[in-house]
């Protein structure tokens, strides 16, 4: 039985053996609890860079078939242990430090790089009781983070002594501060509809009510696609275009600093796949089935539907980033500044007056007057893009035939 | 751990040992047989012309100013939106007048032709 219960509260109960087995050695209860939260926070790093580990299979697997292609498929069954060649392959290369480089700068880029992403863990909510911590600033503190990942592009892009190089670096800053703002809207409106920045009281309230994806879908769509330009990935990864400024900010690096920065890429996908998850498919709920089945609301589970959410938002993103072509600069900046901007700070005043008015409804008519709304607002956007495109066209000439016979 | 900041810097500390960790034993074990043209600037085979650090273009200086302003204040909304379940209906228009005054100055640039890429 004893079993049974520590699946029911594994962190909770490994927490108090932890505790109690160092403060029988004799220790302080200060450093017991320094000690118990270390070993916790380096068994999640470790958890998240095991996943990130897997996640360059899946990448290059899912690459792959997009392409027509069989994929990694010599290391081990289906290739499965294709990363870690890789990883020997990394560590073992030459690091070329270009001359002219700003050397402290550029090695501490890749590590800010890395870091940026796996700090996000820390408040990442797997289950009901399985998280690092719960934050009660999360919202804002995800925000922060992204900023780290601002930073370490900039320091790259700035200190390789490379053209190509200040020119990614250029092109990703100007990218990634434009679409913060939609992203930051959007991450208020689970903010709003639960009236708290904590990822988990957000989680809790979807568990128990509607999940925001039924009470926001356009919210969610105005996430999706600024997070996809913060990642910097395709259809927005001009900072890397290859086709024209190389491989961008990361163009001098080699060996395991460019592997930081490209399994940071990786992981912070998967990361913002989950975040998807959490603010709104409900995190580890499992479609209300919990209700008839108490086994899926165990912590286990729980963690099974937030890495399968994940799973799902991280397919979607390369989904987008493997059929989508890369857009000019002056498209992007518009595609946020004149449509994503002004839609998501309308969304925001719509969904505020909104709650306000609706809520102590009942759930039904609260999620259905949210949605019909959401419609509403998606539709009449559509309809002025329309118009928009068709005036647009109206004013451009017709091409006049070169050759004329 | 009781206070969830001390969690936090623990944790900022470990993010950057376990990135800086692999670093190092790369810096051991890989080979260091640095010359001249390897470490030179990467351009598609061509000398590089010139200084590196070029100069940029205006227009990314224009669109960091108006993120700056946006920043802010979506800062300043954190709290509002925080609180919408405790506050009046009238507290709530409040903070929709705000949103609209930010909408202007949005309005503003574009009339100004600021947000063209040019």
């Amino acid at each position: 039985m004893s079993f049974w219960n520590f699946w029911t509260d594994p962190i909770g109960i490994s927490d108090a053996w932890l505790r109690g087995l160092f403060a029988g050695w004799g220790m302080p209860e200060f450093w017991v609890s320094l000690l118990v939260s270390l070993i916790g926070i380096v068994v999640l790093v470790v958890f998240a860079l095991v996943l990130d580990i897997m996640l360059v299979w899946v990448e290059r697997k899912v690459v792959a078939r997009f392409q027509g292609r069989l994929g990694p498929n010599r290391v081990g069954p289906y290739g499965l242990f294709q990363p870690f060649p890789d990883i020997v392959k990394l560590i073992i290369k030459e690091d070329i430090t270009p001359a002219g480089a700003d050397k402290v700068v550029f090695n501490m880029a890749p590590v800010i790089s890395a870091m940026s992403v796996i700090i996000l863990w820390a408040i990442f909510p797997l289950a009901a009781k399985v998280y690092g911590t719960d934050l009660n600033v999360g919202v804002l503190y995800l925000v922060a983070a992204g900023a780290f990942g601002t930073l370490a592009v900039i320091m790259a892009g700035w200190s390789s002594n490379n053209k190509y190089a200040l020119l990614g670096a250029f092109r990703s800053v100007a990218t990634m501060i434009s679409f913060e703002i939609p992203l930051v809207v959007a991450l208020m409106i689970p903010v709003i509809l639960t009236g708290s920045m904590s990822l988990k009281t957000i989680t809790e309230a979807q568990v128990n009510g509607p999940w925001f994806i039924l009470v926001a879908p356009l919210g969610f769509i105005i996430f999706l696609i600024s997070a996809i330009a913060e990642l910097g990935r395709s259809p927005f990864d001009l900072n890397e275009g290859e086709s024209e400024i190389v491989s961008g900010f990361h163009i001098e690096y080699s060996g395991m600093k460019f592997g930081w920065f490209y399994a940071g890429e990786l992981l912070h996908t998967f990361t913002v796949g989950g975040l998807m998850g959490i603010l709104f498919f409900g995190g580890w709920s499992w479609f209300g089935l919990e209700n008839w089945l108490p086994w899926l609301s165990s912590p286990l589970m729980g963690a099974i539907a937030v890495l399968g959410k994940a799973m799902f938002g991280y397919w979607v993103i390369m989904w987008i980033k493997y059929t989508v072509p890369r857009i000019r600069i002056d498209h992007m900046l518009a595609l946020n500044w004149k449509f994503l901007t002004p839609l998501a700070f309308v969304l925001l005043m719509m969904m505020a007056v909104l709650h306000s008015l609706l809520k102590g409804q009942d759930v039904l008519i609260y999620t259905g007057a949210m949605l019909a709304a959401n419609f509403v607002l998606g539709w009449i956007t559509l309809e002025i893009l329309r118009r928009t495109a068709r005036q647009q066209r109206g004013t451009v000439e017709a091409p006049k035939p070169v050759a004329q016979h | 751990m009781q206070n969830s900041w001390m969690y936090i810097g623990l944790f900022l500390f470990i993010g950057i040992v376990i990135p800086v960790a692999p670093l190092i034993i790369a810096a051991v074990i890989a080979p260091k047989k640095p010359n001249p043209i390897k470490q030179s600037t990467y351009e598609c085979g061509m000398e590089t012309v010139g200084d590196s650090w070029v100069q940029f273009k205006a227009q990314y200086y224009v669109f960091a100013l108006a993120f700056l302003i946006f920043d802010v204040e979506t800062v300043f909304l954190f709290p509002w939106a925080l609180s919408l379940n405790a506050l009046p209906f009238f507290a709530v228009l409040e903070g929709i007048v705000f949103i609209l005054i930010l909408l202007a100055g949005l309005a503003y640039l574009w009339r100004k032709g600021m947000l063209e890429w040019v």
